[in-house]
Order: structure tokens, then sequence, then C-alpha cells
């Protein structure tokens, strides 16, 4: 699975994450992401999730006001894109509990954080659902003992 | 939960954190720049403190607002700072700002490669892990050097967490530095059986994409994804080693016939629609032959992809996709454009005779319902697309055709009025047998042309009556009320139109005079004419005023004459005669390409001065006078001022001749007109049927409807009597076998079309060819060369015979005479003997050459044929009857049509097992293999369907239908050619005139 992109944006076009898989300009992402944004927004509701843009297939869904949109190579499996999205979008429920829209404005490097456990280099890194939470998990305590390390520390200053 | 409690204590530690910044931007709504501003101020304070923790915020911060836009590569170092904070919390936050602000431009990143170098060997594996997915986004070809080592060992990880992401970033590795792949892979391939199923999935992913830029260097893992393909149960994995077989197949046709019966398997078992999908696509992709059918139904539960699996389908199994017709019609009802416009994109594909009305009509009915003008306009095209592709081959009605065209005219705002109108140009041309409906059409619509032009928007749609006035003013001759047309032609609105329109009015309302005098003439009342004169000199000053140039000079012309004649009417002199014939001949298509197949004649140098080149120390001024002075004066041609009926009768007989026999000219076929009449339920079209309480309709057309209907009923008819005939066949065989005959459902053959229609197309001349000489007296000064047969139908061949004179006497009344074989004869014209000559309708001059065409019936073509002739003449001075024999060389080669072919057509063509084959060797052949293949396609009239290396398949066919394929090999000077042909004797002897073109140089 080659992607090259990840956006998720809401309903007015505000962009909530980015995840580019190769490097790019700032200028091509913002290109981009403009692009993004005014195609699928200015879909009708129910038209069907894939769409063609210069030489990529952009695979989008929308859950609630959010919109999920996937940038893969031309000769990748549009329904697998979705399953992605789809998984994605299952992982952060499962990590916020009933995730919504403020969640990944307000937290939006745990969104990140979760991207990068499941997708790597544009390419699924795990499958499971269970071991991308694992660690996740796994590095969120680290983070929580080191912090409480340093909240300590820092009280010890002061 | 973990996270509540970390975001408590980020809370307390600092004035403004992450949630602050959201929370601060959402509340200043409307002067969001200005808080951001002094947001990036407050950063740019952070940055500068000591504390990493601060630092870190502020790079967390500065990370969203780069999400929002904000430019912040300003603080690229800092970012590096956090990354190589000891603390995991920093290192997380510095990563991931590197991930989303690097790219491989960004200079700092040339700092951190020791900083990952020692995260990538930290004794925590989630150090390693940032690293490693930082490094995924921005890794450089200089940091792919430098760390491609590190990463490599780090694929024998203990932990299978880091071996993933090792063997995933490998991947980006490779990319930007290739050196690494090959001392990797060995490791990498190990990791296809890992015992993590995490570990195994990314190295089939790497393996994947890898084997997709160079299939061929992993053929050797076939077996190793088979296994995994048959053993593992990770859909995503799965899809992964489908993708890659799909790859691999077309080096390795092997590994299809292993491929089949998983993927079946698969397809028939899986609930996953991406998967079914995957599998689907490969099947299409190798074309195995597998139950496509049934699997494209459940696709198509996924409107959109299903359609462009179909589309895939449609190229190789045109008949599974055809039965899902409705569903695809369906398609045009969805809401999704983008679905529509593929479904539509399919039904070009899918139509057939049986079906175009159908589909057509369901066109229509969405064209009246589209919103949208670009769809509205997407859907004219492909209705005008999808009727007269392959040269209207699947229109059985031309009168449907036409009302279908009128029906068009109707759409507000389109901006394809012209492609309408060249369709109504086209069809009205070239297919004689419907002229007069469609001139009856035009006429209706030039009558209410103002519906049409009402609106200065919709002027797109006024190209149509460009159309309309050119076939009213063309053939004239079917106009029912001419006098009517031509008032309409003449109306005042006119000179609203655009220029080129009014034009095309001016010229054409000449014409329609011109026929009108004629039908006038008849009558003995002359006042009639007199009128149709007045109405023109009252009119056309309108367009004398013009601004447009065009307009005007035919105008005053036209006026000019008009006036002239009103002259000689009131004088009671008939004139319709003179005047019609300033529009005599018929215009007639000609294949765009014909004037390149006119040979260039021998001697003839294109590229050679005419003169000599100018000198340049000549003056320049003097030049263009020497050749005035030079032009001799048969160049100027005299200019008859006066034309007698004679005179003009004369020149139309030359005309006529010269029309005969002008290879360029496509003469009028016979059959067509005559079989108009015999087409049942003609009467029944009603052609006037005034509609006045719709405005927007033009009223008096015919709905294309009623002949879906009236087509229905025709082919009903057409079976029934079909029915009838074969009862009677039966009855007369008294045999019990007859029973398939009578059911089963109709054929494409079945349906034969409702106008015999003379579609005139890409008839070129074909080159001339010198037949052998020795067939002729070369002493003889009247030398007769034959030219190739030249296609009528399956039995028809039309032989152009060129006739030069080589002597200096002038000849005559030549007779041209073919003494008939039982399989070959002359055709007569009627109620000659079978041994009268054709006289050559033409005269030879001393040094002249001329070409007239005959026409011979052949019953078989599998052999070639000698026909002796004599050709009879008259020398002028001595008056004396003279006499030359010929042969006709009829060679099995002149039977054959270059006819394209595709190459999946043309293996499927071989594939079959209908076809005899046969072979041949050519020794000594020295020329290049273009050269080689070039010649045959010339002198055999093949078409080279693939061609690799020095190996070519060819395909022709004769004009009665066999198929000719070719495998030409070639190898230093020997020439093989395996053929393969559905009649051996026919290949057989194309095999020999090969050998012979080849013999001969």
């Amino acid at each position: 699975m080659t992607m090259r992109f990840m956006l998720l944006f809401s309903r007015q076009g505000k962009l909530r994450l980015q995840k580019w898989f190769t490097s790019m300009s700032d200028r091509e992402k913002k290109k981009i992401i403009r692009d993004m944004t005014t195609m699928v927004l200015a879909r009708q509701p129910r038209s069907c999730n894939f769409m063609q843009w210069k030489d990529l297939k952009i695979v989008y869904k929308r859950y609630a006001s959010l919109y999920f949109c996937l940038g893969v190579e031309s000769q990748e499996n549009e329904l697998l894109a979705l399953e992605i999205i789809h998984r994605y979008v299952e992982l952060l429920d499962k990590y916020f509990g009933n995730v919504c829209e403020l969640d990944i404005i307000f937290n939006f490097e745990k969104a990140y954080f979760i991207l990068d456990e499941f997708l790597m280099g544009g390419e699924v890194q795990e499958t499971s659902k269970q071991i991308v939470n694992r660690s996740i998990e796994a590095s969120d305590m680290l983070q929580e003992v080191r912090f409480t390390d340093m909240h300590a520390h820092t009280h010890k200053c002061t | 939960m973990a996270l509540k409690i970390v975001k408590g204590s980020i809370d307390r530690m600092f004035d403004k954190n992450l949630q602050d910044l959201v929370r601060g931007i959402r509340n200043h709504k409307e002067d969001e720049a200005k808080y951001i501003s002094t947001c990036i101020d407050e950063i740019k304070q952070e940055l500068k403190q000591d504390n990493i923790a601060v630092k870190a915020n502020a790079v967390c911060k500065l990370t969203y607002l780069q999400m929002l836009g904000y430019d912040v590569s300003w603080a690229a170092f800092n970012i590096v700072e956090v990354m190589s904070s000891s603390k995991f919390t920093y290192k997380r936050i510095g990563y991931l700002a590197a991930s989303q602000c690097f790219h491989e431009n960004t200079d700092v990143i040339m700092l951190t490669t020791n900083q990952i170098r020692k995260d990538l060997s930290s004794p925590n594996q989630y150090d390693t892990g940032v690293a490693l997915t930082g490094l995924s986004c921005f890794v450089t070809p200089d940091l792919a050097r430098d760390l491609a080592n590190d990463i490599m060992t780090l694929m024998s990880h203990t932990k299978p967490y880091i071996r993933k992401k090792a063997v995933l970033i490998m991947y980006k590795v490779f990319l930007k530095y290739p050196e690494s792949l090959r001392p990797a892979f060995p490791r990498l391939k190990e990791k296809l059986e890992d015992p993590d199923p995490g570990v195994q999935s990314a190295a089939v992913n790497v393996i994947c994409e890898l084997a997709r830029r160079n299939p061929k260097n992993y053929l050797s893992l076939a077996p190793l994804f088979f296994k995994l393909m048959t053993s593992s149960t990770n859909n995503w994995v799965l899809i992964k080693i489908i993708k890659l077989f799909g790859a691999l197949t077309p080096l390795e046709p092997r590994l299809g016939k292993k491929l089949i019966e998983p993927l079946t398997n698969l397809i028939h078992s899986t609930s996953a629609m991406s998967l079914l999908y995957e599998c689907v696509n490969t099947v299409i992709a190798g074309q195995y032959s597998c139950s496509v059918g049934s699997v494209c139904l459940r696709i198509s539960v996924v409107k959109y992809l299903g359609l462009l699996a179909m589309s895939k389908i449609l190229k190789t199994h045109p008949k599974s996709v055809q039965s899902h017709k409705d569903l695809i019609l369906q398609c045009l009802d969805d809401k999704d454009e983008s679905i529509r416009l593929r479904a539509l994109d399919l039904l070009y594909g899918m139509v057939s005779k049986k079906n175009l009305m159908e589909i057509v009509k369901k066109l229509m009915i969405h064209v009246d319902k589209a919103e949208g003008t670009t769809y509205r306009d997407e859907l004219l095209t492909k209705i005008i697309d999808i009727c007269s592709q392959s040269n209207y081959q699947y229109i059985t009605n031309f009168e449907w055709y036409i009302s279908i065209l009128v029906e068009l005219t109707r759409l507000e705002g389109t901006r394809h009025g012209h492609l309408i109108a060249s369709q109504m140009l086209d069809v009205a041309i070239r297919v004689k047998a419907i002229r007069a409906f469609a001139v009856a059409q035009m006429a209706t619509l030039l009558d209410n042309a103002h519906l049409l032009t009402g609106n200065m928007q919709r002027n797109g749609i006024c190209e149509v009556l460009y159309a309309a006035a050119w076939i009213c003013g063309e053939f004239s001759e079917h106009l029912e009320n001419p006098v009517q047309t031509l008032e309409a032609m003449l109306r005042p609105k006119v000179a609203t139109l655009p220029g080129h329109i009014q034009a095309v009015y001016v010229q054409n309302a000449a014409k329609l005079f011109a026929t009108i005098l004629k039908n006038q003439e008849g009558n003995t009342d002359s006042t009639a004419a007199q009128e149709t004169s007045q109405l023109m000199i009252d009119r056309l000053p309108l367009f004398v005023q013009s601004a447009n140039l065009e307009v005007q000079e035919r105008a005053s012309c036209i006026l000019q004459l008009v006036k002239y004649i009103q002259k000689l009417q009131q004088k009671d002199v008939e004139v319709a005669e003179e005047v019609s014939a300033l529009f005599a001949g018929e215009l007639n298509p000609v294949a765009p390409k014909a004037q390149k197949k006119v040979p260039v004649p021998e001697g003839l140098d294109l590229d050679a001065w005419i003169n000599e080149p100018p000198s340049e120390s000549e003056s320049e001024d003097e030049q263009p006078k020497a050749i005035f002075t030079k032009e001799e004066p048969k160049h100027s041609r005299p200019r008859h001022t006066e034309v007698d009926e004679k005179e003009l009768a004369r020149r139309r007989e030359a005309r006529k001749q010269e029309q005969a026999n002008n290879p360029f000219y496509i003469k009028a076929s016979p059959s067509s007109q005559k079989v108009y009449q015999e087409t049942p339920g003609v009467e029944h079209i009603p052609v006037v049927q005034i509609d006045l309480s719709v405005p927007l309709k033009v009223p008096g057309l015919p709905m294309s409807d009623q002949y879906v209907k009236l087509e229905e009923e025709r082919r009903q008819k057409e079976r029934a009597e079909k029915k009838k005939k074969e009862k009677k066949k039966r009855k007369e065989k008294r045999s019990g076998r007859g029973k398939k005959h009578d059911s089963g459902p109709e054929s494409e053959e079945d349906i034969t079309p409702a106008h015999v229609v003379d579609i005139v197309t890409e008839e070129m001349p074909e080159n001339a060819l010198p037949s052998d000489d020795d067939d002729k007296d070369p002493n003889d000064p009247h030398k007769v060369c034959d030219i190739q047969g030249n296609l009528q139908d399956g039995s028809q061949v039309v032989v152009s015979v060129i006739f030069e004179n080589k002597s200096d006497s002038f000849l005559k009344s030549m007779e041209f005479n073919v003494l008939d074989s039982l399989n070959s004869k002359l055709q007569r014209p009627e109620g000659s003997g079978p041994h009268d000559g054709l006289t050559v309708p033409f005269q030879l001059p001393p040094g002249v050459s001329n070409e007239a065409r005959f026409v011979f019936t052949v019953q078989s073509i599998v052999m070639p044929q000698k026909l002796k002739g004599t050709l009879t003449f008259i020398v002028k001075d001595s008056s004396t009857h003279e006499k030359l024999d010929f042969k006709l060389h009829f060679t099995c080669t002149s039977y054959l049509i270059t006819t394209p072919c595709y190459s999946d057509a043309f293996a499927k063509l071989l594939e079959s097992g209908d076809l005899k084959s046969s072979s041949v060797r050519l020794e000594g052949v020295n020329m290049p293999f273009h050269h080689l293949l070039a010649r045959i396609c010339f002198h055999h009239h093949f078409s080279v369907v693939e061609r690799i290396d020095s190996c070519a398949s060819m395909y022709s066919r004769s004009i009665q239908g066999h198929h000719v394929c070719l495998l030409v090999k070639t190898s230093g000077q020997t020439v093989s050619i395996d053929a393969k042909c559905d009649e051996p004797t026919l290949l057989g002897n194309v095999l020999d005139e090969i050998k012979q073109t080849f013999s001969q140089c």
C-alpha cells in the first residue's frame, strides 16, 4: 500500500491533521491541501468515495464532521485504502474513547503518535489493532513515568 | 487513564501549553492572524530558554501552527535540540515536529545523523521506534547512506516492534540509496518467514513494492509467496501478495495457471470486498479464463469500482458485461457524477445493433433530466460518439438517428452545436437513402430557426442551422415545398446569425432558387417563377449590406445573377436549365487520407525546383517579370462569356465522363435508392405533426422513440418471415433436425439494417502496381497496365486499368473485353451478351494515359487467376481497327484487405483452432527487418499486429472474410513465415506470392 499522504479536515475546510509519507516542500503540500479540501468538500453526500487526482487515487470518507482523505498511488486497491481509514478511526476511537473532532484538535500530537504506530513510510506497519494499542499505551506510560519523574524534579527545585 | 494524568500535569506546568493555544485560536476567530503572531513571539521567547521542557512545549505548539499553514522553518534548529533530548517525552515531540516540518532541503538534517544513530541503538525500544518513524518521513540520500548499516542491523533486533519498523524503513532507504539493496536483501528475504506476523507483513509489503518496480528480479521468490498466499489468513497481506502475483504473471505465464485455483477459491469464499476486488482485478489483468461474470455482479455492489472493473472486463469478455446492461443503465441515475461518467464510458463499449436504440433512448431521457450543462454536454457527445462509432456500425435505422440529432438541437445552451451539425452533414452526405428524410427534417428546422436562436446565449446551437441550410440547398430536389424553405432562409432574422452561417444561407438560397425555377418552368404559368425571382431580389440586399465579407460577396454576386435571370424571364426565355447547371453535379465525401494515397507519378520529383532556383546575385524585382512573360498562353483558360444550351449539355456530359474516370470520385451506388422504398413502416412516420402547445419543442419532428417501436416491429416481421422460410425448408427436407432453428435469441447477424446504407468511406485509390511484363508485348506501343482489385463486397472486385497511349496517333472507340472464366466474370450492363465488350469511356490522344474501372464477379478467391482479354480500338488517322491482347492477373493477394487487428483479438483467433497452418522459408533475404515487414504490408496488404525484436505477427483479411495470420521471424538472412488461415489453398497461394515478391529482390 503506497500511500502519499493522509489529511484530516473539517467540513469548513480546516485542516486537523496532515501526514506526508514522502518528503515534500511546503509549497507542494499547501497546493495538495487546497486541492483536496475543495475537491472533497464539493462532493455531494452519498457520492462514491474514490476520485482520481493527477496520478493519484484519492480515497476519502466522512466521519461526523471530519473528512479523512488518503492519497494513494494509482495501482493501489481503493477498498483497502478505505479499510485503512476506517482502521485508523477505530484506533482513535479506542484511544480517546468515543473520539470526536475536538479530541483530535486538542491532542493532535496523540493522533499523530497513533498514526505513526499504524502506518509508516506509506505502508501499513501493523495490521493488528491490539498490538498498535499496546505499543501506544506502552510509550504513553513511558512518557508518564518520565513525566512524573520530571514533575517531582521540578517540585524539588521550587 | 494515562492520558488524563499527562494532560493534567502539563496544564499545571506552563503558562500556555498546546491546549491553551488551540483554545486561544478558537476564541480569536476574528483576529486569528494577530493572535497567532503574538503566540509566535511568545514561542520565540520560550525557545530562548534553557529549560528543555519549555522548549519542547514551544516546538509542540509550532507543530500545530505549521499545520495551520504558518512557516516554522526558522525553528528547525530548535526542533533538532528537542529531538536530542534524552527524555522520551520531548524526543517524541521533537521527532514529530521534524517529521512534519523537515523535507529533503532542510539543511539542519545534516546535523541529525549522529543523534539518530544514537537513538537507533538506544536500549529503549520506543526511543528507537520514534527515531525510525521520524526518519521514514525525512530520510535523505545522505542519511540513507550513513544509516543503512545501522538499520540493517535493526532488522534482526530481538524485539518484533523494532524489526517491523526497520524492515519498513529499509524500503525508503533503498529508494534513496539503491546500493544498500544488494547487501540487505538476503536479510529482508529471511523476514518473510519471521515468526512475528507483523514483521512478516512488513516484509511482504516492502518486497511487493520492490517487485512492482522491477518484477523480473523477484520471480525466484514466487514459490515462497505462493506458500504464504495459501497459508496466510491476513487479508492485508493477501491483497499485497495477490498484487505481487499480478506483476509477476506477465513474466511467467505458468504462474497464471497455478494461481487460478487459489484465486477462485478466494473469490468465492472471502467476505472482504477489498480482497475480492483485488482478486478480480488480478484475474482481469491476467485474462485467466475464469468465471468472471458472476463476480462482477457481486463487485457491482460497490458501483464505482464495479464499473471500473467492468470496463476492464469489457475489453476481454464483452458478452459477460453486456448482460449487466440494466445495472449499468441504472448507474446513470446515480447522484454521483463520476459514477455516471464511468457508466457512460462503459455504455460506449457495449452497444450493439440490437440495443443501440434502447440505450440511446435511455440517454435521451437523461439528457432531458440532466441539470448541469457540463454533464449534459458530456451526455450529448457520448450519444453522438456511441452512434457514430466505427462508421455508424450499429445504426440500423438512419431516420431514427436523424431525429435523435434533431431532438438534440433542443438542448439549451450546449456548446456542441458544431458536433451535431457535422453529424447531420456526414449522415446526409454519406447515407444516400436518408437524404429525402433528412432534407424534410432540416427544412422544418430552418422553418423553426427562431426557436433555436431566440436566445442569444444559446447560440452554440445555431451551428446546426449551418448544416440544415447546406443540406436543404444541396439536396433541394427532395424538398416538399422548396418555396417555403427559401422563404425561411431569407427571413430578416437570419441577419443576426454568425457570418459563416449567413454565407451558407445565401449560397444555398441560390441552389434552392435554381431548383424552384426548374420545377416551375414546367408549368405554363410563368408568374410563379417570376415571383420567386422577385423574392430573391427583395431579400438579398439585406445580405449585401452585411458586415461579413463572405456574406456580402456571395450575396451581391447572386443578386446580380438573379437580376439578370429576371430580365431573361421577362422576355420569356427559359433559364432554369442554365441556372441549375451552376450547381450541377454532386458533392461527394472524400476520405481524409485520399490525397496521401495518390501515388506520385513516376519521374516527378516533388522536391525538385520547377524553375531555376533564384541566384542571389540577381536582382529580385526582375524575377517575377520573367516568369510572367514566359508563361504559355494555354495556361490562361479562355472564358466563355456566352453559354448556350448545347455547350452546357456537352460540358455536363464531359464532367460525367470525367467523374466516371476519376479514380478519386466516389460513384453513386445504384443499389441504395431503391431499397429505401422497401422499408416497411416508413409511410407511418408522421412527418408533419404540429404541436404548438409545447413551445420549446421544434414542432413537426417525429420523435425518435417512434422508431424504436417501428424497429421492433420490423425486426419481428423479419423474424416471422425467416421462420416461415425455415418452415418451408423443413417441409421440403422433411428432416426432423431443424428444431434448433426456430427458437433461440436473436443474434447480431439476424438484424438487417432497415436501409441498405451506402456508407461511403475510406475508399481510396489503390496504389498502382504494374503487372508482369511477360503478359504483354513489350514492343507494342499501347501498353496496358492493370491495377489491383478493390473490394466491393464479398464477390465483386473492381479493377482499375490504366490505358497509356505510347503511339503517335489518336486512339478512339476503345472496347475492353475479357474472356470470362467459370469463376470470374466481367460485369456487363444489362441486356448485353456474355461476350460483348465494354466501351472504354474515353479517347486517348498520343502520349496520354487514363484509367477505367471494370467490375468483376468472382466466386472463389482461393486461387490466383489469369483472364485473357482483348482491347480493340480505332486509330484515328488510318481509321483501322486494331487489337491488343492482354492478360489480367488476379493474385490472391489482391483479394486481401489491410485490416488492423488488436493483439488480444489476434491471440484469440489463433487459439480458436479453426485455422490451418502452413509455413515457408525465405533464404538470402538481405534487408532490415522493418523493410521486410513494410514490404509484406505494402505488397500483400497485411498489417503488423505486434512486433517484438526480430519477430512479428501480421494480419490480413480476404474480401470473403478469411483470416490470414502470419508470424514472421528472421535470423540472419533466413526469414521463416509461419502462417495460419481458415482456407489452406488461399494460404498456400498467398505464401507463394510472398515468396515471389522476395525472390525478385
